[in-house]
C-alpha cells in the first residue's frame, strides 16, 4: 500500500511559471494595480506625491478604515459578509463613554469599548450561525439595531472627549510617533496579527475551507459555527479600535461616527482581489487595497480635479480592480 | 456486551487520538504501513444496532443494523434514496440517529460527532466533494486535522513537507509543477481521487469509508481503487464501500448489505451468492421491496437480521 495507490494523470500541460503565476496571481494583480494608480498620481502631481506630507496625511485617515478591512477580509473569505461595522463602530464608543463617566477611567472605557463591539460581533454570529440566516440579511438588521441603541443610549447627543487628552489611552490610540499618526503602527501590528491568523492559524484554515466548501467544511468535521462566530467578534473589536482613534483624534463622540466607512472599508477588501463567494482573500490584498481606495480622494484634489470626480473615479477604479481579478482568475487558475 | 480489555480501545478518545496521530510528522510512509489498531478477541471494528433516522417527519432509515469486521469490507448496495448516504453520515458522526447504538471495537460510543469519529479512526472517501478548490493540497489533505501547537497555530512546514512526500509516494504525483502549494481546482478527476485516498488513509484510519469512489474515474483507475482496496483488508483493516454500481462492489466486497427504502432488505455473502443471483434479488427488492428467495435464504444464512448475519465466516 506504500506504493502508488492511484495512477495521476495530469489534467493537462503546465509550466512552472504558470504555476507561480498562478498561486500569486491575485497578490500580483493588486501590486500592479497599486503601482499604476500611485505613479499615475506622481506624473499628474509630483509635487504632492514626492514630498511627504501627503503621506502622513495617508498615514493619519486611511488606518481608521484599514483596520476593520483586514479583519472583515476574514469574514469574508469564510463566505460571510458584516455591514454592521459602522454601528458597531457606534455603539461601542457608547460603552466607551458610559464606563468612562461612570469610573473616570479612560483605559476602563476602552476595555467597555472593546468588549462591546465583541458583544455585537458575537450578536451577528450567532444569529447567523444559530438561525441560519444570511450574514447579509443578519447584518443589514444590525446596522439599523446597533446605531439605533446607540442613538438612544446617548439620546442621540455628542459627547467631548477633551477631558481624555492627557491619559495614556489617548496617547496610545491618537497620539504620534514622531510625526507619524500612531494609528498607522497600530494598522500594522494588526494586519500582521491578522495575516497570522489567516495564514498561520487554525482559524484561518477553517476559515478558508468554510468558505471555499462548506458541506466539505461539515463532512471534515471543521467548527463551522465556532469558526464563524470568531471571526464576527474580531471584527467587533475592530470596529471598536477604529472608532476609539476616530473619535478621540477628534475628541469628540457623535453617534454617526462610523457611517462614512462603509463604503470604502468594503471597497478596500474588494479591490484587494477578496472574492465574496468566499474561500479566497488576502490580508495583502486588502492592505493594499485600503491604501489605494484612502489615496484617490486626496490624489484626486492633489492633481488639480474638483473634488466631484471622487465618485465617478472611486468607481472606476473599484469595477477595474474587480474586473482584472476576474480575469486573472480565469486565466490563471 | 462485557467491556474489552484494556488495550487501544480501552483508551479514551483523546488517548487515542494522541497515539494515533502521528507526533512527529515524519516519515510520512510511517503513517501508511498496512498496520490496523488491535481488535479485542470477538470484537466487531464497527457495530450499528437498530438505528432510526428521520429527516422532517420522513423515516430515512428504518431499524438498520449493520456490523464490520476487521480485515472485512463490506458493499452497501441501494437505490438512490435507500439511505446510504445517511447511514454513512451516522457512521462518520455528521447526522446523530434519532434512536440506536453505535458500538466502535464493541464499545458504545454516544454523542458521535465527526472529529470524535476521526479520532477513532474512521476515515471517508467523499471523492471531490469534499475538496476545497481554492485552497492548496496541504491545506486540503490536513483539511480538520491540521498539525498545529498548543495555542492552535499551524505547523505549516512540518504540512507542507508531509504534503510533498505524500504526493510523490502515494499519489504518484511526479509532475515537477505540481507542489504541495498547487491548488486543487487544476486536478484531474484521477488526481482528486488520489488526494482524497491519500487524505483518508494519512491518518492511520481502521474502518475507510469509500463513498461512490468509482464516479468519475476511467477504466484504468477504477481497477487501480480495486486493487487498493484490496491493500485494506490485507492490511488488517476495514472497508465500507457504496458505489451503485454492483460490479464494482461485488468484485472488493466480502459480503454485501442491501438497502431498500430505509431498511435492510438482506445481507449477502459474496462467496455464497454469484453477481447473477444478487442481480436477481436486486431486481426484486426494487421492483417489490422484497424477494420470494426469503425462505432459501433464511436457510442458508439463519435470519434476515443483521446482528448475526453470514459475516462469521469473514470475521
Amino acid at each position: 500500500m506504500s506504493a502508488t495507490v492511484v495512477p495521476a494523470k495530469p489534467s493537462r500541460a503546465r509550466s512552472p511559471i504558470t504555476a507561480f503565476t498562478a498561486a500569486w496571481a491575485s497578490q500580483i494583480g493588486i501590486s500592479v494595480a497599486f503601482i499604476a494608480v500611485w505613479l499615475a498620481f506622481i506624473i499628474g502631481a509630483p509635487s504632492t506625491f514626492l514630498g511627504d506630507r501627503i503621506y502622513l496625511a495617508f498615514a493619519q485617515s486611511t488606518p481608521y478604515f484599514a483596520i476593520i478591512a483586514v479583519f472583515l477580509t476574514m469574514v469574508i473569505i469564510a463566505g460571510d459578509i458584516d455591514l454592521s461595522f459602522t454601528s458597531e463602530m457606534s455603539l461601542s464608543m457608547v460603552g466607551f463613554i458610559f464606563a468612562w463617566k461612570a469610573t473616570g477611567s479612560v483605559e476602563l472605557g476602552v476595555a467597555a469599548a472593546l468588549f462591546v463591539g465583541a458583544l455585537c460581533g458575537l450578536f451577528n454570529g450567532l444569529m447567523v450561525t444559530l438561525l441560519g440566516i444570511p450574514s447579509l440579511v443578519v447584518t443589514i438588521g444590525t446596522q439599523f439595531l446597533f446605531l439605533g441603541l446607540a442613538l438612544v443610549l446617548v439620546n442621540g447627543k455628542s459627547y467631548s472627549l477633551v477631558d481624555t487628552t492627557s491619559s495614556i489611552s489617548y496617547g496610545l490610540l491618537a497620539g504620534k510617533v514622531g510625526t507619524i499618526p500612531i494609528q498607522f503602527f497600530w494598522l500594522l501590528v494588526l494586519a500582521v496579527v491578522a495575516w497570522v491568523l489567516l495564514n498561520r492559524h487554525r482559524l484561518g484554515q477553517n476559515a478558508y475551507v468554510v468558505g471555499d466548501n462548506p458541506q466539505a467544511a461539515q463532512l471534515m468535521g471543521i467548527p463551522i459555527r465556532s469558526t464563524r462566530i470568531t471571526l464576527f467578534v474580531l471584527t467587533g473589536m475592530s470596529a471598536a479600535v477604529a472608532a476609539l482613534m476616530i473619535a478621540l483624534s477628534l475628541t469628540n463622540y457623535y453617534p454617526n461616527l462610523g457611517s462614512s466607512y462603509l463604503m470604502p472599508t468594503l471597497a478596500a477588501v474588494f479591490v484587494g482581489g477578496t472574492s465574496v463567494f468566499g474561500g479566497r482573500g488576502s490580508i495583502y490584498g486588502t492592505f493594499l487595497g485600503a491604501f489605494m481606495i484612502g489615496g484617490i480622494q486626496a490624489g484626486i484634489v492633489a492633481v488639480g480635479l474638483t473634488d466631484y470626480y471622487t465618485g465617478a473615479i472611486y468607481g472606476a477604479v473599484i469595477l477595474i480592480s474587480v474586473s482584472v481579478h476576474a480575469v486573472i482568475q480565469r486565466r490563471f487558475e | 456486551m462485557t467491556l474489552p480489555p484494556v488495550g487501544e480501545y480501552g483508551m479514551s478518545a483523546d488517548e487515542r487520538a494522541s497515539a494515533r496521530q502521528p507526533a512527529q510528522l515524519d516519515p510520512a510512509i510511517a503513517a501508511l504501513e498496512p498496520t490496523a489498531a488491535p481488535l479485542p478477541e470477538g470484537e466487531k471494528r464497527l457495530e450499528l444496532r437498530h438505528i432510526w433516522k428521520s429527516f422532517g417527519g420522513v423515516h430515512v432509515l428504518q431499524d438498520v443494523s449493520l456490523e464490520l469486521g476487521s480485515s472485512e469490507v463490506v458493499g452497501l448496495l441501494g437505490d438512490n434514496g435507500a439511505g446510504k448516504s445517511t447511514l454513512i453520515k451516522i457512521i462518520t458522526g455528521v447526522h446523530r440517529p434519532d434512536s440506536g447504538e453505535i458500538l466502535f471495537g464493541g464499545r458504545r460510543v454516544g454523542g458521535l460527532t465527526v472529529q470524535k469519529a476521526r479520532e477513532l479512526g474512521v476515515e471517508t472517501v467523499y471523492q471531490e466533494r469534499a475538496l476545497a478548490d481554492q485552497l492548496p493540497l496541504w491545506r486540503n489533505i490536513f483539511m480538520g486535522r491540521a498539525a498545529a501547537g498548543p495555542l492552535g497555530f499551524l505547523k505549516v512546514g512540518d504540512m507542507r513537507r508531509m504534503t510533498a512526500e505524500l504526493m510523490s509516494e502515494s499519489m504518484g504525483f511526479t509532475s515537477a509543477v505540481l507542489t504541495p502549494n498547487t491548488v486543487v481546482k487544476g486536478l484531474s478527476g484521477g488526481e482528486r481521487q488520489g488526494l482524497a485516498i491519500v487524505r483518508a488513509l494519512h491518518f492511520q484510519a481502521d474502518i475507510i469509508i469509500l463513498d461512490e469512489p468509482t464516479m468519475g474515474l476511467s477504466l484504468k483507475e477504477t481497477e487501480k481503487l480495486m486493487v487498493f482496496v484490496e491493500g485494506i483488508r490485507a492490511a488488517g483493516k476495514s472497508a465500507i464501500f457504496i458505489d451503485h454500481n454492483i460490479f464494482h462492489v461485488y468484485s472488493v466486497s466480502d459480503r454485501i448489505v442491501l438497502l431498500d427504502r430505509g431498511r435492510v432488505a438482506g445481507e449477502f455473502s459474496t462467496s455464497r451468492y454469484s453477481l447473477d443471483e444478487l442481480m436477481g434479488i436486486m431486481r426484486e427488492v426494487a421492483a417489490t421491496g422484497t424477494f420470494t428467495e426469503q425462505e432459501r435464504y433464511r436457510q442458508a444464512e439463519g435470519t434476515l437480521q443483521a446482528t448475526t448475519g453470514p459475516s462469521e465466516e469473514h470475521a
